[in-house]
């Protein structure tokens, strides 16, 4: 391994952490003013009545349970992907497996939330754990929402620790490289990581199990959440088919946040050398296999309901593609498919620019997909006389707004606290045939398979 | 033998009065949420009329039917509720403790006929409709689900006397507030489990149908299809 390489591999991977600018302080200080009135928002809906909202009868689940779905949906990006690029080894994978396993944490932080903002009673909310209560009461392990419970803080334990462990060399590097309270800080951070032969036997042997076991467990999340609307016999919300379809637009949405979050790293932090349009492309080429699973799952689901002419499921079904939320439904189609599809399958056009474009495509269609499965259905269930219509207030758009806010805040000060591309599995993934520090620019690295 | 308790309606007798819905709202201390809430959809009746319009002019025909809780055997309310504050009595009632209940509205999401209600803010009654609360019957806080009990406060009241008095409930002596509301003698309540009940009797009837039947929720409140057509 040449000396070159590794130091400029140091010194353009720490920089971020060891230098700042004003514009940093800024735009945290821009972030954290809308993540705070978010919260304010959410203080304001608790003091007054959670009628500030716009929920009202029959539609008791609006926006929060969108943005609860679509927030777990975006987790599935880091973990899972990096999970499963680990494990076939692809060479591609080092550089972006952490930035991608950070978007997980942050995101099922985010979504966990939503469940005790939408709750009327959110300081009661420890009542869905199942801890020695002095009334002897368990919470009802027949509801799903209890299911959410236990899946949402078993994938968020094993992601952070799929997240942390890979990061300990690379604290050491930086507890090394450091003096002062970093050196301590890392230092700590470190574990007393010395790279010892029976070290990295360990940390390989762990990232293997993590990698094996965190799949699963990403799956069974998804699969979970979309219980929550299949198993209520409510019309379009009662289907076999949610499980897999939540989980593939899980990943669908995953994998654009993850090349957003990748193309806005690359811009800011000046890592062109790392994140190189072959990543992109990649990336992209998932994104349009993502995107014609998505279409294949909501062909089938149209089709069958279409016709099986069951007459509740066929006025949802109305009402949505042809009523009045036709607009959201056409929107979502033109997002998730038309233009993901159209700018991927073109060469030409699946550029950095244009991956970025089809992945904003796509979280826009992804969350009008969950609000188009939660609002229509509850609006038009059985009985005519009591169907609804909804619209949102601004209390549920700031605490959503907010949420963005709160994510783009979290990635901020994570990149500013720890390397966000992994600096030790860049030095193991560089091949000792390219001796030279010109070599590694190139993109001939990259298609390497293991070190 | 445990009670089963079951409803009656018979929609030939309904004339859709509303008397019904009234004395729900007075038993039950069941707060009025005033115009501008009730058009945002916040309005409460744990008894609703429907209103329905069948046929094509001029050949047209007016029905209602009064909806309350189906008090369903297998209710989807039940299951979904992640802390059991809705739960099954041992009479068949789907009972809701208010106390438990923290909000999530999976209840009202699952329920097919939407006869849960959330409270969205704390409960207000114009004057003087503060002062005819019913001491029987709690105030729901603002932030948990409330729903039609059967009058419980009433069947618990009866079973107390019937017990001290060393007898049975008999036939017909509970009273929901809606049944003794009724001007037209539309509903019926009673013991299910009593072949001999007019509640069974009726139930039995031809004409006895159960609201969305097909989906399996075994409801506890029979309706008696209309034959007349005035």
């Amino acid at each position: 391994m040449s000396d070159a390489y590794t130091r400029q591999l140091n010194d353009d991977l720490l920089r971020p952490l060891l230098q700042t600018s004003w514009r940093f302080y800024l735009l945290v200080a821009v972030l954290g003013s809308i993540v705070a009135t978010g919260l304010g928002t959410w203080a304001w809906q608790m003091w007054n009545g959670f009628g500030v909202t716009g929920i009202n009868n029959p539609i008791f689940w609006a926006f929060y349970i969108t943005n609860f779905v679509f927030w777990i949906g975006i987790s599935h990006a880091g973990t899972l992907i990096s999970a499963i690029l680990r494990l076939v080894n692809a060479g591609w994978r080092r550089p972006v497996t952490r930035c991608a396993e950070v978007i997980t944490a942050f995101a099922l932080m985010i979504g966990a939330l939503f469940p005790i903002i939408h709750l009327g009673r959110p300081w009661l909310f420890f009542w869905l754990m199942p801890y020695p209560s002095e009334r002897l009461i368990w919470p009802n392990f027949r509801s799903p929402l209890v299911w959410d419970f236990f899946a949402i803080t078993t994938y968020l334990t094993g992601s952070v620790l799929f997240l942390v462990l890979p990061m300990i060399p690379d604290f050491a590097l930086v507890r090394d490289k450091t003096t002062g309270w970093r050196h301590r800080v890392y230092g700590a951070l470190a574990l007393g990581w010395t790279g010892t032969p029976k070290q990295w036997h360990r940390l390989e042997s762990a990232m293997s199990i993590m990698a094996i076991a965190i799949i699963p467990v990403a799956v069974s999340v998804h699969t979970i959440v979309s219980f929550d609307f299949s198993m209520a016999p409510v019309p379009m919300w009662h289907s076999t088919m949610f499980g897999p379809y939540f989980v593939a637009g899980a990943i669908f949405s995953g994998i654009a946040g993850l090349i957003i979050a990748m193309a806005a790293l690359r811009k800011f932090l000046h890592l062109e050398a790392y994140l190189h349009p072959l990543h992109f492309q990649n990336l992209g080429k998932l994104l349009l296999l993502m995107s014609l699973l998505w279409a294949y799952f909501v062909f089938a689901e149209r089709l069958t309901i279409w016709y099986g002419n069951e007459p509740s499921e066929i006025a949802v079904m109305n009402v949505t593609q042809r009523g009045s939320f036709a607009p959201l439904y056409w929107t979502m189609v033109v997002c998730n498919f038309v233009i993901p599809f159209t700018i991927l399958s073109i060469r030409k056009l699946r550029t950095i620019t244009g991956c970025v474009i089809a992945s904003f495509g796509v979280l826009i269609g992804m969350w009008l997909e969950r609000f188009l499965i939660v609002v229509p259905s509850l609006g038009h269930k059985y009985l005519p006389y009591s169907w609804g219509v909804y619209r949102p207030r601004p209390v549920e758009i700031m605490i959503t707004i907010s949420t963005f806010a709160a994510m783009t805040l979290l990635y901020v000060l994570f990149s500013k606290l720890v390397p966000i591309i992994s600096i030790w599995e860049m030095k193991a993934g560089q091949h000792p045939a390219h001796a030279s520090s010109e070599a590694v620019a190139h993109d001939a690295v990259l298609g390497e398979t293991r070190a | 033998m445990p009670k089963k308790w079951g409803l009656a309606v018979d929609l030939d007798r309904c004339t859709g009065c509303g008397a019904c819905v009234t004395a729900c709202h007075a038993e039950n201390n069941i707060p009025t949420v005033g115009p501008a809430q009730a058009a945002r959809g916040r309005a409460m009746h744990w008894l609703r009329v429907e209103r329905y319009w069948e046929g094509d002019f001029p050949d047209v025909r007016l029905k209602f039917r009064p909806v309350m809780c189906q008090q369903c055997d297998a209710a989807p309310c039940e299951p979904v509720c992640p802390t059991y504050a809705s739960h099954h009595t041992d009479e068949g009632l789907n009972a809701q403790v208010y106390n438990r209940c923290i909000g999530t509205r999976y209840c009202a999401n699952a329920c097919p006929y939407n006869v849960r209600f959330f409270d969205f803010f704390h409960p207000r009654w114009p004057k003087p409709l503060h002062l005819q609360l019913n001491p029987d019957v709690s105030i729901r806080e603002v932030g948990v689900m409330e729903k039609c009990t059967f009058c419980i406060q009433r069947i618990t009241a009866a079973q107390i006397d019937a017990k001290a008095n060393k007898r049975e409930v008999a036939d017909g002596e509970i009273k929901p507030a809606c049944v003794q509301g009724c001007a037209a003698k539309a509903m019926v309540f009673g013991d299910l489990n009593d072949p001999e009940s007019e509640v069974s009797r009726l139930a039995r009837q031809s004409r006895g149908t159960k609201l969305l039947e097909d989906l399996g929720t075994l409801p506890n409140v029979s309706y008696l299809e209309r034959q007349s057509h005035a």
